[in-house]
């Protein structure tokens, strides 16, 4: 939803697969923590999935997007795909060597080793820092 | 046709309710502007940022302003 005024450029979408194993909720668990930081705003895959022109637009225009997928099944990658949204920044948990199974109690040190990855595939594009550029009305400018 | 601009009322989005207004008086269409402020009306939308443009509930444009030229071709028959 819209928070504030204007969409800032540096404002990330966080799209994670928040699928029903371990690596899946691990991905979701990062795409909270990283909004609550301030470094990206999660956003809704299941909207994109069911076609929501709100949704579908929004992953359309926003300037920079990363999805996470938890394994290479590739849910959110194929959720993009079918409605016609550009794949900008990707990651698969699997990848980084995580081992997919059903213990769904996460790890601080996984939970913190995907938080660097994602801010790692995100690159030097731009610098990350919490979104707080807002006059006292609440809009930017 | 009804077409929503959604924004709490930036700068941005007073110029994207602007061009709107401006396209839809060029283009001759029989249109209905509403501004829409209200935050929670906004999230009805499902929309990741404003300023938004929605025509007949279809969201045409996101956190961004559209160019009149742009809109024309949204609410040309």
């Amino acid at each position: 939803m819209a928070e504030g005024c204007c969409t800032k450029n540096r404002n990330i979408m966080i799209l994670a697969c928040s699928g029903g194993s371990n690596v899946g909720q691990l991905a979701n668990r990062v795409a909270v923590e990283l909004t609550q930081e301030g470094i990206g705003k999660m956003f809704c895959l299941a909207g994109i999935g069911g076609h929501l022109s709100g949704f579908v637009q929004s992953a359309r225009d926003v300037p920079q997007m990363v999805a996470v997928d938890g394994c290479s099944v590739g849910c959110a990658k194929a959720i993009l795909e079918h409605a016609e949204i550009p794949i900008k920044d990707y990651l698969v948990l699997t990848d980084l060597g995580m081992e997919k199974n059903k213990n769904f109690d996460l790890k601080a040190d996984e939970i913190q080793k995907v938080k660097d990855a994602v801010k790692e595939v995100c690159g030097p594009k731009q610098p990350f820092s919490p979104i707080t550029e807002m006059d006292s009305s609440g809009c930017c400018h | 046709m009804e077409i929503k601009v959604l924004g709490p009322g930036c700068p941005k989005c007073q110029i994207a309710e602007k061009n709107v207004r401006d396209a839809v008086s060029e283009a001759g269409v029989d249109a209905t502007v509403i501004k829409v402020t209200d935050t929670m009306e906004i999230a009805k939308h499902g929309v990741f940022g404003t300023p938004a443009v929605v025509i007949d509930n279809e969201v045409k444009s996101v956190g961004k302003i559209p160019g009149k030229e742009e809109i024309k071709t949204w609410i040309k028959k």
